[in-house]
């Protein structure tokens, strides 16, 4: 039982964080400190905290690389979309709307992953990498020429442009190419942000921690012993990699709900690294420290705009510090002493 | 099942060929229910390939395998192992970041009982299925006096308990054959002994048969009912350690080199 107090523990220590983040938020709304820039940047911290707890399902749990995740973010983001704007006379409620939007967002992203995943993930090698990149590439081209409206009559779709959908003149377009959405309606807030995040956090701790979770960490250890071991490896690959691709998904509608207009080229290549930075400089694996890393690395850039002319500067030795304090043992260690110490003090 | 006379595994006209090197050929033999049988020969002799072959790692380029009287042709390791043949591995092959406990806990895996949205819902089945195996754990574990090193992270183990864990991950998968593939490799003299002990309790509680290729002259006659002796990929030998000590052609290939 040791073993699942240790589990438990991280548990709620991530749960906290969550919990410690809401709270100060609030404070600093309450007591109108919250500046506004920082108030802009909330639903993207939550978004790419989700992206990162994602990622780190495949990169750290599953030991799989993948390269396209914004690819599952751009699939939830624009069904989300299309979902929310066309539910957007049927449905009143707002909490409503996002909440279909999620599941619809995260659905799609979810059969998107089943596709690539099935195939490729039957092959031993790590093929997996190179086929998401190419599918966050197609991902992000397709959407590029998508055009999609509505009118009277419904949902109309076109690759060509704007003109070939052929809607009444009160129609409403959505999607419209390279411009991606326009004219959303933003329905993504802070408390339902920090509610996506908390069920997240549900969902992939307790897999994590179950059965399932257990014979993914095995197949990443050792991919024979499992085989050998009486494990359905391609299956339990599926599963860590199709629920990460939901997810995400579901990041993409909380995300692109914020905006009023999201183009396609926000769920590109560099968008896919920076959630893998996320997840590496938070030490492979670890969730806390790939929330904290997302968080931190998703507010930064925007904090340093005032010293402009050393901004990127800062960013760096930020990233460098932050990675020598989460991979290397020394400095673990050096923490942990002093944690101790302090607490040793303190009692 | 098949009738108790039926052997565990019979393999028949058995061979593998890598590229132009003949590896294995014409492998015949029969392993009874319970039997301890020894696997032995020079160092690359095919007793490694064998294992892989049994449990389907590689794909025989020739003959037949009967797990209890059924063909296994076709299968893959996982379905090898269900059917019922577990192994353990000469290059010990752990779940290395995962506990003591986990490790064995992944042999228990398709006895667990519970979905993964059962467990993500941690519905009562997830409480009650995970205490059984917990407890199911430690008592596989008690075998060699490992269950007080259950939380530690197997990669950090000792190398013998390393290969008793590998053994107790493959008995908790509930063969009806077991394959050790050098179970007593970088042990001691006195870990030596205590393992030959415990094979022969499991064999005797679990009443599994159990296959064991192993280079300790004194375990393998110690412990084996039966002996098979391959040497350049085929058999040269097979008998009781009696007969297979007194063997020319065994002498002469594997233990006559010994005596220098
Ligand atoms: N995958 C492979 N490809 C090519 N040759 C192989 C392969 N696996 C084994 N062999 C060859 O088959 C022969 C038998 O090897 P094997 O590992 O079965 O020997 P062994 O009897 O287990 O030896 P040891 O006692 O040293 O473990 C060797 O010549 C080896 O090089
Ligand atoms: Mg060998």
């Amino acid at each position: 039982m040791k073993k699942l107090d240790k589990n438990a523990k991280t548990a709620f220590l991530n749960y906290g964080l969550v919990a410690v983040f809401f709270v100060a938020v609030e404070i600093m709304m309450a007591t109108g400190v919250m500046t506004n820039s920082f108030k802009g940047q909330l639903i993207p911290i939550i978004s790419y905290v989700i992206m990162a707890l994602a990622l780190n399902l495949v990169v750290g749990i599953s030991g799989e690389l993948s390269l396209g995740h914004a690819g599952f973010m751009s699939v939830g983001a624009f069904t989300g979309v299309i979902v929310a704007s066309s539910l957007q006379d049927s449905i009143g409620a707002s909490p409503l709307r996002l909440l279909i939007a999620i599941l619809a967002g995260a659905l799609t992203a979810a059969i998107a992953g089943i596709v690539i995943g099935i195939p490729v993930l039957r092959l031993g090698g790590d093929y997996l990498a190179i086929v998401t990149l190419a599918f966050g590439e197609i991902i992000k081209n397709v959407m590029n020429c998508m055009y999609v409206g509505v009118d009277s009559k419904g949902l109309h779709m076109s690759l060509m442009d704007a003109n070939s959908l052929g809607m009444e003149p009160t129609g409403r377009m959505i999607l419209n190419g390279p411009m991606g959405a326009t004219g959303i309606k933003k329905i993504s807030g802070f408390i339902a942000g920090i509610i996506l995040l908390l069920i997240v956090l549900v969902i992939i701790q307790n897999l994590v921690g179950s059965r399932t979770g257990r014979a993914i960490k095995a197949i990443r250890d050792n991919r024979i012993a499992a085989e050998a071991s009486g494990l359905n490896v391609t299956k339990y690959r599926l599963i860590a990699f199709v629920t990460s691709a939901a997810i995400a998904g579901s990041a993409g509608v909380l995300y692109a709900l914020n905006y009023s207009t999201v183009a396609p080229k926000k769920f590109d290549f560099n968008t896919s690294i920076l959630v893998l930075v996320f997840v590496v400089l938070g030490g492979i694996g670890n969730m806390t420290g790939a929330m904290i890393a997302a968080a931190v690395l998703t507010v930064l850039p925007e904090m340093l705009r005032q010293f402009q002319d050393y901004r990127m500067l800062v960013y760096a030795i930020v990233l460098i510090v932050v990675m020598i304090a989460t991979n290397n043992e020394k400095v673990k260690a050096l923490f942990a002493k002093k944690e101790k110490g302090e607490a040793k003090a303190n009692g | 099942m098949a009738d108790k006379k039926t052997p565990v595994l019979e393999t028949k006209h058995l061979g593998i060929d890598f590229g132009g090197l003949t590896a294995v050929d014409e492998f015949n033999i029969e392993v009874e229910h319970g039997e301890i049988k020894g696997l032995i020969g020079p160092n690359g002799a095919g007793k490694t390939t064998i294992f892989n072959l049994l449990t389907k790692v590689y794909k025989p380029s020739r003959g037949m395998i009967l797990l209890d009287g059924t063909d296994t042709q076709g299968m893959t390791p996982e379905k090898v192992n269900r059917a019922g043949i577990a192994r353990t591995f000469q290059n010990i092959r752990l779940f290395d970041k995962l506990t003591v406990e986990e490790n064995v806990k992944i042999g228990l895996h398709n006895h667990i009982n519970y979905s993964s949205i059962e467990g993500v819902l941690r519905l009562p089945r997830y409480w009650s299925e995970e205490k059984k195996a917990h407890e199911k754990a430690l008592e596989l574990l008690d075998i060699f006096e490992m269950s007080d090193m259950a939380g530690d992270v197997a990669g950090s183990l000792p190398y013998g308990a390393q290969r008793r864990l590998e053994i107790v991950r493959a008995l908790a998968t509930e063969p009806k054959l077991l394959l050790l593939d050098e179970p007593a490799a970088g042990m001691n003299p006195s870990e030596t002994e205590e393992l030959m002990n415990n094979i022969r309790k499991i064999r005797d509680e679990f009443g599994i048969a159990i296959m064991l290729i192993e280079h300790d002259m004194k375990l393998v006659m110690g412990i084996c009912e039966n002996i098979v002796v391959v040497n350049f990929g085929k058999i040269i030998a097979k008998g009781t350690p009696a007969e297979i000590q007194s063997n020319d052609d065994v002498i002469e290939a594997y233990l006559g080199k010994r005596k220098g």
